[in-house]
């Protein structure tokens, strides 16, 4: 039987156990909306904005591990995507957008709402199509949901042009085969092996854990790897819930804004375990002057990883989780080192280290102190809730107050640090997972970038949490000019901010507000038991910075603290 | 340094943009590009010339490696291999000169493939010194009109370097 090419793609979408897409109609998508209309398989959520339908999507994928699905109209439908999805291609996440087109006779005429979303798109995409013919539409799906989810995961784009959702053809489910395309999973043995004989041999390893580690679902390796070995492990931003963030091993975050201790250690370290993770600037600081000491395992599924930032002593090509296995097993079976007393004497420096400088901030009785409020959340969710974060001192706070046990607790844009992308993600993390607590993590100014999404939170009845910490400026670019521009604080005030209270109520949803200390752990309470859409607007005080910090183009260990007014090095400017 | 790229690609709508926004996108220069169908008219054949480091030079080959329609990369400069490259050249030589600008063409085993009231048009195929080492001597009769097609490249049969 014939099907029109809307139907062929809710079939295929079927196909791929596709629940939940996140989308905005348009001229171009008609068709398609039409036969979701009485669809029962597979639901649309209609965000409110084309980029939150994307982070929604986004949001969804990290949460659950499936690909995120989204689907919007040509031209501005389109465009309006892009952010999304270089958000998600920056952290590798498998993402699907679905991008109507013009027809294909006016493609290339600038015909109404026309836009080159496959151009426009193909830097910040893995892979990019655009169908011509509704013969190929079923192959390509499945072809861009392997892509999608395969090696190094991240999004893929499908330009669709009306005619072909109109055209109509058998429906098929081919075997697909990417001649191009053979990502390497299994790390080469012997390169395995003498990472394990270089592990043995050392005296001050430490693992650092990254985004790869979660997405390969490899976190049960990593801690038996750390726990059998006796190797500290600290994580990058996108690493966070990788280790358990509780564990006496864990170091917490290094880099820009690490603990003290994470970045002694690298810094003082003989080994370095580098695990699915890129050497990112925010990570290595001054690149000459990182781990001066430390030979490098690097293990990722990403050849280009290896060696574009730093040197590398043993370059390990494959999937984290098959990698780990094996290094696991050649450790316990073949090298069989005993550390014992080795490893104490490394791991008690680190924990003088620890004992010097722990990741601590002033309190309050009068203001609301930030890192108390993350403290509280952390408390009152018990650890067991899904987190979201906005991009400015509220995502930094969180990675360095919260505890991530788990993987894919903490939803965070790293790589390209999107503002607007809490919100929408919580969304999607709330319907990969309805029964769980999803809280987002907001700034005064990166909430209203996509305060919109409020609609569809209460619409769909979801019990998102949004905390937000109020300190009526761009925080983090206020502390950059307090710092580095002499105080001089060019537009980053945000003189009027909206009465979240207010607005939250006038979407339906729920608003607290909390001035001082003590109302926070009231309102928190409050907010976790309502199963509705709430805003909480936390009051804090606007002149706290986020420390330690290190400069931009200083080394790692050259880092600024809370009490030190001065700066390290009078001299280092600022680079962004 | 120098490095003469050499890539099998899936003949495809959009493969040349993706590989020109990489180079741009990350800053790498290409001096020069040529491509063309093989004897499979589904897959063509790139030639690159770029440069860089070491460092550079591997990153290219493995983001090269990393976009889905790229088959096969190779550096030929780890190779032995032969270069070619074509050009054309149109002079317009005083008519002292004119004898001058045949017996050049004739030494560097070039061919007249047109010739008109005021000028000739010579081509010339071989490496790269060969073409510059002509086009040098060319300079002072009068060129008024050069096209160069870019390198191609092919590896000697069996031999590493
Ligand atoms: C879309 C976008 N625009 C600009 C920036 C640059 N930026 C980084 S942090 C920041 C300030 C964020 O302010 P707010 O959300 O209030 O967070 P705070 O730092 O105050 O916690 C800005 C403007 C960005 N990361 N993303
Ligand atoms: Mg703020």
């Amino acid at each position: 039987m014939k099907m029109s090419g809307a139907e062929i793609l809710i079939e295929s979408l079927k196909k791929e156990g596709v629940k939940h897409i996140f989308g905005y109609p348009g001229g171009v998508v008609l068709n398609i909306f039409d036969s979701l209309y009485d669809n029962k398989e597979v639901q649309l959520i209609l965000t409110r904005h084309e980029q939150g339908a994307v982070h929604a999507a986004d949001g969804y994928a990290r949460a659950s591990g499936k690909v995120g699905v989204a689907l919007v109209t040509s031209g501005p439908g389109a465009t309006n995507t892009v952010t999304g999805i270089a958000t998600a291609s920056m952290d590798s996440i498998p993402l699907i957008v679905f991008s109507g087109q013009v027809s294909t006779m006016l493609i290339g005429n600038d015909a109404f709402q026309e836009a080159d979303i496959v151009g426009i798109s193909r830097p910040c995409t893995k892979y990019n199509y655009l169908i011509k013919d509704v013969k190929d539409l079923s192959r390509i799906v499945k072809e861009a949901f392997y892509l999608a989810r395969s090696g190094r995961p991240g999004p893929v784009l499908i330009d669709l042009p009306k005619d072909v959702t109109v055209s109509k053809a058998e429906f098929t489910w081919p075997e697909i085969d990417i001649r191009s395309y053979k990502p390497t999973y299994e790390g080469n043995k012997w390169m395995i092996t003498q990472a394990a004989h270089l592990i043995a041999k050392s005296k001050k390893p430490v693992i650092i854990a990254g985004g790869g580690v979660i997405l390969s679902g490899g976190s049960k390796e990593l801690r038996e790897l750390a726990e059998y070995t006796e190797i500290p492990v600290t994580m990058t931003l996108m690493g966070l819930g990788s280790f358990p963030g509780t564990h006496t091993l864990s170091l917490g975050m290094l880099g820009m804004h690490g603990t003290y201790y994470a970045n002694k250690a690298v810094q003082g370290a003989d080994l370095l375990i580098a695990i699915g993770m890129r050497f990112d600037d925010r990570v290595t600081g001054k690149i000459d002057a990182f781990a001066p000491h430390a030979k490098i395992i690097h293990i990722d599924i990403d050849p280009t990883s290896i060696r574009k930032n730093v040197r590398v002593d043993i370059p390990i090509v494959g999937d984290v989780k098959r990698v780990l296995t094996v290094l696991n097993k050649v450790l316990k079976e073949e090298v069989k080192e005993q550390w014992g007393e080795v490893r104490k004497a490394w791991l008690r420096q680190i924990n003088d280290w620890r004992q010097e400088r722990p990741m601590t901030y002033t309190h309050s009785d009068e203001v609301i102190k930030p890192q108390f409020v993350i403290e509280k959340i952390y408390e009152l969710s018990k650890g067991d809730a899904i987190i979201t974060t906005e991009v400015g001192q509220n995502q930094m706070w969180t990675a360095q107050f919260y505890k991530f046990d788990k993987p894919r607790t903490l939803l965070t844009s790293g790589g390209l640090g999107t503002m607007g992308y809490g919100f929408p993600a919580a969304i999607g993390a709330q319907f990969a997972h309805p029964n769980k607590l999803v809280i987002d993590i907001a700034g005064d100014g990166s909430i209203q970038m996509n305060i919109q999404e409020l609609a569809t939170a209460v619409i769909n009845k979801l019990p998102v949490k949004v905390a937000i910490l109020n300190n009526h400026y761009l925080g983090m670019v206020r502390q950059w000019q307090e710092l580095f521009f002499n105080e001089r604080y060019s537009y980053s005030h945000l003189d009027v901010v909206p009465d979240f209270v207010k607005v939250a109520e006038a979407y339906g949803a729920v608003g607290f507000k909390a001035t001082k200390p003590s109302e926070v752990e009231p309102v928190l309470k409050e907010a976790f038991k309502i199963k509705k859409t709430v805003f909480m607007d936390f009051i804090i005080d606007w002149k706290e910075k986020v420390y330690p910090m290190v400069p931009a183009g200083a080394a790692i260990d050259q880092m600024m603290f809370e009490e030190q007014k001065e700066k390290p090095e009078k001299k280092l400017k600022a680079v962004k | 340094m120098r490095h003469t790229i050499s890539l099998l690609v899936e003949n495809k709508f959009g493969v040349l943009s993706r590989i020109a926004g990489l180079f741009s996108g990350r800053g790498y220069n290409i001096e020069s590009l040529s491509v063309g169908e093989t004897i499979d008219p589904q897959i063509s054949v790139m030639t690159i010339v770029t440069s860089g480091d070491d460092q550079i030079i591997e990153q290219i080959t493995k983001q090269l490696n990393k976009l889905i329609d790229v088959i096969k990369v190779v550096d030929m400069t780890e190779l032995d291999h032969v270069e070619r490259e074509m050009v054309l050249i149109k002079v317009a030589p005083r008519q002292e000169d004119k004898a001058e600008v045949l017996r050049l063409a004739e030494i560097f085993r070039g061919r007249v493939v047109d010739s008109g009231q005021k000028t000739y048009t010579i081509e010339v195929t071989g490496d790269e010194k060969k073409i510059e080492a002509i086009v040098e001597l060319l300079k002072p009769m009068g060129i008024k009109e050069f096209v160069r097609t870019g390198k191609i490249a092919i590896a000697r049969e069996g031999i590493k370097k």
